[in-house]
């Protein structure tokens, strides 16, 4: 396999404008001649597909809810950041991708962060033009906040639901493109495979998630838009129907995958309260701002909190990390609470919790002022746990939300399959081993709106149109692929449920390649998961037919591919024998119990290519070259 | 806890349905409903028979794909909160649970619970957009929006397309879901350029959909998961009034 990252040459911060100016365009009158196909309508998805339609392209784009509004981008609560400095507090392109390398501990491409950097700006102009109400400040201008990771105050937030709004406006330009008769628009449809037709990306098999009925699509590129793949963990703040079904399966047929091992952990969600739990809520880090994350001096105290004096509690960032303080970035946030934890210090019936504080702040600030920054999100964790966060504080503790890893692509955001483009949280490349706050919503509508609409026409205007229609045999075979793995997730008739085998599968993961790994675990997880896997295809049981909406046959689907991931992610968590990011390897950290990085050896890009057995993939790896920064140990002290 | 449960069962579009009688015993108060939903389908599932259907995803209140009738209240008896985000503490021990899909002409029901809603997509189709193609935006700041307008076009916009709305209305009018996405955008300057053509447009997309008229029961508001005011259907009559009175649309 060649990996080319295909950087552009020059200045870092010429790179792009000069890649810009080189690339090949598609001209206005040919673009009607080509079809994409985009899965997923997520900001990703959504952005792409009304920018692409709007050039003129014909769009096909699928998404399995039954509105592309639903897509879990909706979610993100605090916020996205941006290069504006409307707060004159010396934030610039260059700052902003100085701390989303620096914060990815240096597991990432300079020349597509800093690009990322630079199309941040135009990313709030576009929101604002579509009507996103962001806050503003009493003058009418924009508001902004600080965010965790960041020493200034790029933020830009609607309330604690930005994602919604962003993606929302998204949506619309997406509803408009589908009433302007551009973009198709194929509700509860999911993608189950990929065609390659003469190694080229030319079209999808789907299911209709109503009928049954298996279909092909043809175009002349594929994207993937599909999102992470943090659901594997069962537990996560994932939406319910999240999957890796679109990238694996393109995995299958070619598509080299990145860095599976780098998930991110987030620090403040709410706790596991029983085990009929269906997944975890996040509540914003945000909070953070305002909030002190503290939990018990002395192992055990099961006092209730407002009774545990001053002195005897331990404001743990605070105190290990004075300049950052609650603001570190999300790892150093989510290892440090299961350190505590781990000592016994933890609270709630479980343990597993650290308590997050707004007295002081509600002292400081007053209580309206607190109700306006958070008011949804405290009447959220309200609800969900019965216990009022005015007066008590919120209990918080880690839980999976983010997939750095995802199919690997170029600058060009094209995977190694030519006519595979993949964005947003689908692909791996912006963040690293770990992405800060508020950045996903910025990628997600980077690279919809203004990085794949650029790239994906230098690539078609080397492919001209050539008609291929789906009765071309490469996809009546992997139709029959397909159709032939429904009926056998039909045929087995076990005796377990889809869920009841994603939640042992989740349970080995989060135990073994969760907040922190080791040798020996990884390796106990390599034997557990095939005995697993080969234990879910003799006994998973799928009532109904295929011809019918079907939950639990699309489940089952779901866990099946994410059976298969798991090993990949334990392979590569094995692999990489440092630390960084959220990778925390527990034989290789500082004499403080910081992540301790390995740049001779492992600064690369893992990268995996099927071999057509999934338990034996074959590993390459894109060497990681700086520059323009130097690598330095991360340092929030 | 234990709780009996009175389910809607419908095998397809066009098929006849009824109420199915199911125990869910050993409920806790800090599971959800949809967790409680799960676990009778846990075993119905191991007794080989089709689980209930139900829309749901990201069980967060925010993606708007749950919505149940609950004992005659869509999205049941907390006030601002999806069916997700309920929790079966606010139930006792022996009650009967009514479980329906949403009722409305416009919502056909698919499965059991599942009913479809694309009416609300086409309804925005029809106008709840602004015009402007990815990179023809002007600087972000060029666009002042005053605090008190920026928050009520938020309050407007936190809509979630669940269609609690439309459930609860004796009319099966979509007068708040419309008015929410014509008040979000024609009240920012932004929203200005298109706003007669959008009410217009977007209510005659909403009535050729066969969602009722509005007739004030205000129904709507208290089912609402968001707790949307009507005071944005009454903002968005006079946007349609002034359509008319300016004919300054298309």
């Amino acid at each position: 396999m060649k990996l080319d990252a295909k950087i552009p040459p020059g200045p870092l911060a010429e790179k792009w404008d000069n890649h810009l100016n080189t690339i090949k365009l598609v001209s206005p009158a040919n673009k009607r001649k080509y079809r994409i196909i985009i899965v997923g309508s997520g900001l990703g998805g959504a952005s792409a597909a009304a920018s692409l339609a709007e050039l003129g392209y014909d769009v096909d784009c699928f998404c399995y809810q039954d509105s592309p509004r639903r897509a879990h981008s909706i979610a993100a609560q605090g916020g996205i950041n941006s290069t504006k400095n409307y707060p004159n507090d010396n934030d610039s392109i260059w700052r902003l991708f100085y701390d989303t390398i620096k914060g990815g501990d240096y597991r990432a491409r300079e020349a597509n962060v800093y690009r990322l950097a630079q199309v941040s700006s135009n990313i709030i102009d576009q929101c604002v033009a579509q009507g996103v109400p962001f806050a503003r400040e009493y003058g009418g201008q924009l508001a902004n906040r600080s965010f965790g990771g960041a020493q200034v105050s790029r933020t830009f937030y609607a309330r604690g639901q930005t994602g919604q709004q962003l993606l929302l406006g998204a949506y619309q330009a997406l509803q408009r493109m589908i009433a302007a008769g551009k973009v198709t628009m194929h509700t509860r449809t999911e993608m189950l495979d990929l065609v390659l037709v003469d190694g080229r990306a030319r079209g999808i098999v789907t299911r209709d998630m109503v009928t049954g009925d298996v279909r092909s699509y043809a175009a002349d590129a594929v994207v993937l838009a599909s999102g992470g793949y943090g659901n594997i963990f069962f537990l996560s703040t994932n939406a319910k129907g999240c999957n890796t079904t679109a990238i694996w399966r393109a995995h299958k047929r070619g598509a080299a995958f990145a860095n599976p091992c780098f998930t991110q952990i987030h620090p403040t969600c709410i706790p596991v309260s029983n085990e009929y739990q269906s997944k975890l809520t996040l509540m914003s880090e945000s909070l953070r701002n305002d909030g002190r994350i503290w939990v018990p001096k002395k192992p055990g105290d099961k006092r209730p909190p407002n009774e545990i004096p001053e002195d005897e509690r331990d404001y743990y960032l605070e105190r290990r990390y004075p300049a950052f303080g609650n603001l570190v970035p999300r790892d150093v946030a989510s290892r440090n609470a299961k350190m505590v934890c781990d000592e016994g210090r933890g609270v709630g019936i479980s343990g597993l919790g650290v308590y997050l504080d707004f007295r002081d702040a509600i002292k400081r600030l007053g209580k309206k002022v607190i109700e306006e920054r958070y008011g949804n999100l405290f009447e959220m964790y309200e609800r969900i746990t019965g216990e009022n966060p005015y007066e008590v504080p919120m209990r918080i503790y880690p839980a999976s939300h983010y997939t750095m890893g995802g199919l690997w692509v170029d600058y060009n955001l094209m995977n190694n399959i030519p006519g595979l483009f993949v964005i947003g949280e689908a692909n791996f490349s912006d963040h690293g081993a770990n992405r800060l706050g508020a950045s996903a919503l910025m990628q997600g509508l980077a690279d919809g709106y203004f990085v794949l609409p650029n790239t994906i026409g230098d690539f078609l205007a080397q492919h001209r149109p050539d008609g291929l229609k789906t009765d071309h045999d490469e996809f009546r075979a992997v139709e029959k692929d397909v159709v032939d793995n429904v009926k056998k997730l039909l045929a087995v008739n076990g005796t377990r449920s889809a869920d009841s085998f994603h939640k042992e599968l989740g349970k080995i993961v989060w135990d073994y390649c969760g907040m922190s790994r080791n040798k020996e675990g990884l390796q106990k997880a390599l034997s557990l998961i095939p005995a697993l896997r080969e234990e879910f295809w003799k006994d998973i049981k799928v009532p109904g037919d295929n011809e019918e909406i079907n939950q639990s046959l699309e489940k089952a689907g779901r866990v099946a591919e994410f059976m298969e991931l798991a090993e990949l992610m334990c392979l590569d968590a094995l692999n990489r024998e440092e630390s960084c990011g959220g990778h925390y390897r527990e034989e290789y950290q500082t004499p403080e119990g910081e992540a301790l990085r390995n740049d001779e050896e492992y600064s690369y890009v893992s990268v995996w290519e099927y071999s057509g057995e999934f338990s034996k993939p074959i590993f390459h790896k894109e060497p990681l070259q700086f520059e323009f920064v130097t690598p330095t140990q991360r340092s929030y002290k | 806890m234990n709780v009996t449960l009175k389910v809607w069962r419908q095998k397809g579009p066009n098929q006849p349905g009824g109420f199915v009688e199911y125990k869910a015993e050993g409920i806790i108060g800090d599971m959800s409903f949809l967790e409680m939903l799960d676990t009778v389908n846990e075993g119905l599932v191991a007794k080989g028979e089709p689980p209930i259907a139900f829309d749901n995803d990201c069980r967060e209140g925010i993606c708007g794909m749950c919505g149940l009738v609950i004992n005659g209240v869509p999205h049941g008896p907390s006030k601002g909160t999806t069916t997700c985000e309920l929790y079966m503490r606010h139930f006792h021990d022996g009650d009967t649970i009514v479980i329906e899909p949403w009722r409305s002409v416009a919502f056909p029901v698919m499965k059991d619970l599942i009913v479809d809603r694309s009416a609300f997509d086409r309804i925005v189709q029809a106008g709840g957009y602004i015009s402007c193609k990815t990179g023809s935006a002007i600087e972000a700041n060029t666009i002042p929006v005053p605090k008190p307008i920026a928050d009520r076009s938020m309050d407007a916009a936190t809509c979630i397309g669940c269609g609690a709305c439309v459930a609860a209305c004796p009319n099966g009018s979509a007068m708040l879901f419309t008015s929410a996405k014509i008040g979000h955008l024609n009240l920012l300057p932004q929203g200005k350029p298109e706003r007669f053509n959008r009410a217009v447009h977007m209510i005659e997309a909403m009535e050729a959909e066969k969602f009722g008229g509005c007739t004030n029961h205000g129904e709507c508001e208290a089912a609402c998961p968001k707790s949307i005011s009507i005071d944005f259907i009454a903002f968005v009559n006079r946007e349609y009034m002034g359509a008319y009175w300016t004919a300054d649309f298309e």
